[in-house]
């Protein structure tokens, strides 16, 4: 897996490698060059098997980060890359191209994120959710719980704690 | 607008007709084809979800598959809980079979923050997720006889469903949902006589597995009706993503716990099947050799496990526990496929991000897509009980 | 934003207003959402006037009770044990069947996501009268685990008028099948008459429908 990595980093500009077990790394490269990198890992090191594509909104720096993870079947071990984007009008190269599943998943990112990817087929057309009106769902600032209080009429009388102090005033109401 | 739509010397029967290359010549602008939806409400549609099929006549030359009638927005849901009440959450993703969920999370988290399981609380969770594995495919084996209306394999196995049901309620006190796997370990210990009275209903299943064999393998409505059809070509499996018992079919050898040995998969000896037709029916098979092998596998945990022991690592105070910042990937392999779980800690006692990679993500969306072209609207059950769909955990 | 211009912004394109050709040449103006279905407010459904007749036919409905096979949710895994022989809800005469006409009860079977609430606010106004819902799961109640979830309604009381509630996540099969009982105590003793209530207060119902389904392209009353 080592060497792999290491000969992966001649080839493109991997900033940053994280090894979290025996089989899986994570590598950080920019966005320019992962369209590329998925190509050749899929055509010439044999990472054949594309097994998810999702985001994570890091609001506080302003990014979303996109991470692919790929499977070799042969040699069992998994590959994650992780490409950081603008949050800011996000849109990253689509890549249904190589694997047919990617469309369905940048559809989702489309909705739940608002990254954009175009030409991506039928990427426009609206996933999960049906007449939505508001931003997002999934960006972090969006939040559920004022929605849903505003929107879906509460039961009254549903109250919600922190469990942590819940737990020490019914337990330790002395401390 | 066609301005001879009404014309009577028109001959509709010559619709589509056959281009040189062999394949009908489709224009699907020609407001000559039918719209006609399958789902939600539809006794053949797994689960709640449903399909645009536009046909001609009774072939289908385009179809879209609808999903979201189920979303709940659990990846947000997680955001805002902390990590021990994601649990209770986050097995309401699959109704079908939660345990590998609870088990995804549980071996993420404890990843993420160096949490070794004990001997006895591994061999009690591989045999929960075997015995979530084998009430699921008591559903789905003979539900690919169902739709060809063969109904009483479906009524011998939910039967024997519950059965196992009863079995969980015993050891976990939940029927569908359990929440027995927890950060560190298990929630409890086999209770007393419990191996003596899973192993009689193994026994039962034992008897089931040759009578669905004689019943649905060797019906020859069943056999005309699903060999040959559904096909999927070995070239799409790694294009669309197919994974599972899909994948064996279609001559793959793909088994997670073959290739990426989790929990105690090591210490036992199974064999997934392979073959190479795969059509319907062959995934049927496959499916039903799984069941066997399940039933197998159940029988030699309860022999090489131990009766008792630590089940329970020590862990941090669950209300107050902070997950290392980190990123990892956990997968299992549920009776669909590979499952699993993407988790991004940012170092709060919250998750920063959780996603599921589901089987059925692939498979009921466009790998469906692209199968039902060409196929009849008779077979579209058929086929997709055969791909085992489960939509909850596409839209989450 | 007002609300019918939320609605206004969602509709379809095949459903706007529109100038068609007709097969003669002549344009003919239509509006698919008035044209094609049919506007009259449904109607109460009176009880028979002599009173022994309605006992029989509250009799003979609490007999046949028959469910609408729409797994909206979770709940819709507890179906099968319940039809299956070792439950056997048919001798109590609850069956499932295919399609909103031909039954009389409604299963909601947990949780409902807006998408598929606008399902079923039309598989239920197509039932015939009289017609019963079943709430299932704590998430009917009051959102049970998806209190906060942005896609899941909170009440189903809001939307759809609900006869017997059966709480738990999920309720047990025998559950299920005290709930039938309950349901048969009410229809027996002529208390079942949510859908009269639906009708009476259709205005209001509708409005709290119209509120969240925001893709509405549909006609009001779908019977």
């Amino acid at each position: 897996m080592k060497k792999f990595i290491k000969d992966l980093s001649f080839r493109f500009n991997i900033t940053e490698i994280e090894y979290q077990r025996k089989n899986l790394a994570f590598v950080s490269v920019d966005k320019e060059s992962v369209m590329q990198m998925l190509s050749y890992l899929r055509d010439t090191e044999g990472f054949s098997h594309f097994v998810l594509m999702t985001a994570v909104d890091w609001i506080e720096d302003g990014i979303f980060q996109l991470t692919y993870i790929l499977n070799n079947p042969t040699k069992k071990i998994d590959l994650a890359i992780r490409i950081k984007i603008l949050r800011e009008n996000a849109e990253m190269y689509s890549a249904h191209h190589l694997w047919n599943q990617v469309a369905t998943y940048q559809r989702e990112l489309k909705e739940m994120f608002g990254i954009n990817f175009p030409g991506s087929p039928r990427v426009n057309e609206s996933f999960l959710l049906e007449g939505w009106d508001n931003i997002p769902p999934m960006r972090r600032d969006f939040d559920t719980k004022k929605y849903s209080e505003e929107t879906y009429f509460p039961r009254p009388g549903r109250g919600t704690n922190d469990p942590a102090q819940h737990m020490k005033i019914k337990l330790y109401p002395n401390e | 607008m066609n301005k001879h739509w009404l014309n009577i010397g028109y001959d509709r029967s010559k619709y589509p007709e056959t281009g040189v290359d062999g394949n009908l010549v489709i224009d699907k602008t020609a407001h000559k084809l039918v719209k006609l939806w399958q789902g939600p409400n539809h006794p053949g549609v797994t689960g709640n979800m449903s399909i645009e099929l536009t046909i001609s006549g009774d072939e289908i030359v385009e179809a879209k598959t609808h999903v979201g009638y189920l979303h709940r927005g659990f990846e947000k849901l997680f955001e805002r809980r902390k990590y021990i009440q994601v649990f209770p959450t986050c097995i309401r993703l699959c109704v079908a079979e939660p345990d590998y969920n609870e088990y995804n999370l549980a071996a993420s988290v404890e990843e993420l923050s160096g949490i070794e399981v004990p001997e006895v609380a591994q061999w009690l969770r591989t045999l929960v997720l075997e015995m979530a594995r084998l009430q699921s495919l008591l559903r789905v084996v003979p539900g690919q006889g169902g739709t060809t209306g063969l109904g009483i394999g479906v009524q011998w196995g939910v039967y024997l469903r519950d059965l196992i049901l009863d079995r969980f309620e015993e050891l976990t006190g939940g029927r569908v949902y359990h929440m027995y796997i927890i950060p560190g370990g298990v929630r409890g210990l086999l209770p007393e006589g419990f191996k003596k009275r899973l192993k009689s209903t193994l026994k039962e299943i034992d008897e089931f597995i040759v009578n669905i064999d004689n019943l649905m393998f060797s019906n020859a409505v069943f056999k005309k009706r699903t060999i040959g059809v559904g096909y999927i070509d070995p070239t799409w499996v790694d294009s669309y993503g197919i994974v599972g018992p899909n994948a064996r079919a279609a001559g793959f050898k793909r088994d997670v716990r073959k290739d990426y040995p989790y929990l105690k998969y090591n210490e036992l000896e199974f064999d997934p099947q392979t073959a190479t037709e795969s059509d319907i029916y062959t995934r049927s098979r496959i499916r039903w050799h799984d069941l066997k092998m399940t039933v197998d596998l159940i029988q030699q945990i309860l022999d090489k496990m131990p009766d008792d022991g630590i089940i329970r690592a020590q862990t941090p105070n669950v209300l107050h526990w902070k997950i290392p910042k980190g990123e990892t990937y956990v997968r299992s392999e549920s009776s669909r496929g590979e499952y699993g779980f993407y988790v991004v800690a940012d170092g709060t006692e919250y998750p920063r991000r959780i996603n599921l990679r589901g089987p059925s993500y692939t498979h009921a969306v466009s790998l469906l897509e692209h199968m039902l072209i060409g196929a009849n609207i008779a077979d579209v059950a058929s086929i997709m009980v055969s791909l085992q769909t489960c939509p909850p955990e596409i839209e989450r | 934003m007002k609300e019918t211009d939320i609605h206004d912004k969602f509709l379809h394109e095949e459903n706007k207003k529109r100038e068609v050709i007709a097969p003669d040449g002549s344009i003919i103006e239509i509006d698919p959402l008035q044209d094609y279905f049919c506007d009259a407010r449904p109607q109460i459904n009176e009880p028979f006037k002599i009173k022994v007749i309605e006992k029989f036919l509250n009799w003979a409905r609490a007999e046949s009770i028959w469910v609408l096979g729409f797994g909206t949710g979770c709940g819709s895994i507890e179906i099968p044990p319940l039809v299956t022989p070792r439950f056997d809800a048919f001798r109590y005469g609850v069956q499932m069947r295919a399609t909103p006409r031909q039954s009389n009860a409604f299963i909601i079977s947990g949780y409902l996501s807006v998408k598929t609430l606008k399902r079923v606010i039309r598989s239920y106004e197509q039932m015939q009268s009289p017609k019963y819902v079943i709430a299932l799961g704590s998430c009917t109640i009051n959102g049970g685990m998806y209190w906060d979830s942005y896609n899941t309604i909170n009440r189903l009381d809001h939307y759809l008028p609900v006869d017997v509630y059966i709480a738990g996540c999920m309720p047990r099969p025998e559950a299920l099948l005290a709930g039938f009982m309950k349901l048969k105590e009410l229809i027996k003793a002529g208390k079942a008459e949510k859908a009269n209530e639906y009708i009476e207060n259709l205005d209001w119902y509708k409005a709290n429908q119209k509120k969240i389904i925001r893709d509405w392209n549909m006609p009001d009353y779908n019977w």
